[in-house]
């Protein structure tokens, strides 16, 4: 926000004394406050940090057994990806992530849907989410571990119950904040109730079930990991939980950067489908 | 198709919105209801259209919708009530869709409404790319794709500027003049109604019944805002008003 402080309206001297026929220009007290996209600068923040961390390790000032140098860590990613056990933690992952994430979320929605619909649904789910909503799932897996055992069974479930709720909450809300409006139109133009909830409840309550699919996608990369650090022989939680047992930091530093891109990319395929869907609110 | 009520009352729990209205909307007229707010005018537009079942009392339709009607009672909403993320073609087609019509049928109600409407340029826009007045020209459209017996116009132009306003009455004149409408206009405001109404009903503050019914026999292409028979009737329909505006005004709402 240097903008702010750059306002020519500090700089204008004022005059000696006020001139009746030119008058005084009015000076300037607006603007500001309207934050524009500047994509380099995000850029350039990261280069300039990882720039200055590879220097301070080069020159000594930071000690490679406490954080290694970003090229060390880049060297222990070449080393993984060459070895061929990137793809393999990486696989082990995504799938993980992609069953559990996929089935928490429809699940989500399905629940979510028939309680934003129905009163009764609503009376019978609602108790029920915000009473186990709060419970951090990564407490639950030792039970699920005896339920569904120590191979993926667990793990998928701990995802899925942690994508489940947020997206119940996300569901139902946004079919509350849905314009009565529209439904009473949708009414006095004879739509059928199924019509009705799949022309117009379901895309008007869109960017509320996205924005919950947001948050559903950055729990699952959390317990992902929490999960696979409990018990995995492959994965990248696994990876980096062998990592820091071996004192082996620029291991560390990859998979930790692996799980950071994995974020992100999830997060853009979610902003391409809000691009998609959801070009109507631009 | 005409549209009568008879002694309709209307409460919520125990309050009476609506006592003992009796009137008759005749085929080819438009009804206009005029009261201070918080009379029960939208909720009598609510009852006429099934939207909501009347306490006491019926609303009845005397003699068959014209052919080809696909919904008999239609709304036209004050806020417009489009859907934002269907073009101005997909939110007529909305209403078609439960029909059943075939894709010609479909697409040549689609272009004569939007002819009538003036609205052909604007097919492929979205509601946010248009203005106030053209969304309810989207709407008006839309209402008008069902080929409905009576239009129910619950204030349609209350949400727009005063410049929009006097174009999209010259545009109902218009409409109407080409294929008279039955209508039921809600509004509150008197210049509309004198403009538009054939009849203009005028409510009590609540619970509301009728305290005048007065016809209007000017045709309407005749109403110009110069006409000073449209500004004496102005003024009589608000002095009969003005008291209770005022009373209304002063109340504390209840529920």
């Amino acid at each position: 926000m240097s903008d702010i402080s750059t306002q020519p309206g500090q700089q204008t001297p004022a005059p000696a004394a006020p001139d009746a026929a030119s008058g005084k220009p009015v000076s300037f007290r607006g603007g500001g406050f309207a934050p524009k996209p500047r994509k380099l600068v995000g850029l350039a923040v990261f280069v300039v940090l990882i720039a200055l961390w590879e220097l301070g390790s080069r020159s000594g000032v930071i000690s490679s057994l406490v954080l290694p140098a970003p090229s060390e860590a880049f060297g222990a990613f070449m080393d993984l990806a060459n070895s061929g056990n990137l793809w393999r933690h990486l696989s082990a992952s995504l799938q993980r992530l992609v069953i559990g994430f996929a089935c928490g979320v429809s699940l989500g929605l399905i629940f979510g849907t028939a309680a934003g619909l129905s009163s009764v649904a609503r009376a019978a789910i609602t108790p029920l989410v915000s009473a186990i909503f709060p419970i951090p799932k990564i407490a639950l897996l030792p039970l699920f571990i005896i339920w569904f055992g120590i191979g993926e069974g667990s793990k998928v479930a701990t995802i899925l119950f942690g994508c489940f709720f947020p997206m119940v909450i996300a569901t139902y809300s946004a079919i509350d904040n849905v314009d009565r409006t529209l439904i009473r139109m949708g009414q006095s133009f004879s739509l059928s109730r199924a019509q009705i909830i799949w022309k117009i409840v379901l895309p008007a309550a869109l960017p509320g079930i996205l924005s919950g699919t947001r948050i559903a996608a950055s729990i699952s990369i959390i317990l992902l990991v929490a999960a696979e650090m409990i018990g995995a022989e492959y994965g990248i939680g696994a990876y980096v939980l062998l990592a820091g047992n071996l004192m082996a930091t620029d291991q560390l530093i990859a998979g930790v950067a692996i799980l950071s891109l994995l974020g992100l990319t999830v997060n853009w395929l979610i902003s391409r489908l809000e691009n998609h869907f959801l070009g109507w609110r631009n | 198709m005409d549209l009568r009520v008879e002694n309709l009352s209307h409460f919520y729990n125990d309050l009476e919105v609506l006592r003992d209205l009796n009137l008759t909307i005749p085929h080819g007229e438009i009804v206009c209801v005029i009261g201070p707010s918080g009379c029960g005018k939208s909720t009598l537009l609510r009852l006429l259209g099934g939207l909501e079942k009347p306490s006491k009392g019926q609303i009845l339709q005397l003699g068959e919708a014209p052919s080809g009607s696909l919904n008999p009672l239609t709304y036209v909403f004050q806020d417009f009530a489009l859907l934002p993320w269907r073009t101005v073609e997909g939110n007529i087609s909305l209403v078609l869709e439960p029909h059943g019509l075939s894709a010609e049928e479909k697409e040549r109600r689609i272009a004569d409404v939007l002819e009538r409407t003036r609205l052909s340029d604007f097919r492929k826009a979205v509601p946010k790319q248009l203005s106030g007045g053209m969304k309810q020209r989207v709407a008006i459209a839309r209402a008008l794709a069902v080929n409905p017996a009576v239009l129910l116009m619950d204030e349609p132009l209350s949400a727009l500027d005063s410049q929009t306003r006097e174009l999209l009455m010259d545009d109902l004149v218009g409409l109407w003049q080409r294929e008279p409408f039955t209508s039921c206009y809600i509004t509150h405001n008197l210049n509309e109604a004198v403009r538009l109404g054939h009849k203009v009903v005028v409510l009590s503050r609540r619970p509301g019944l009728i305290r005048e019914i007065v016809d209007i026999d000017i045709p309407l292409s005749e109403r110009d805002v110069s006409n000073p028979k449209l500004a004496a009737l102005q003024q009589q329909l608000w002095e009969m008003m003005r008291d209770e505006a005022q009373t209304a005004d002063m109340e504390l709402a209840t529920g």
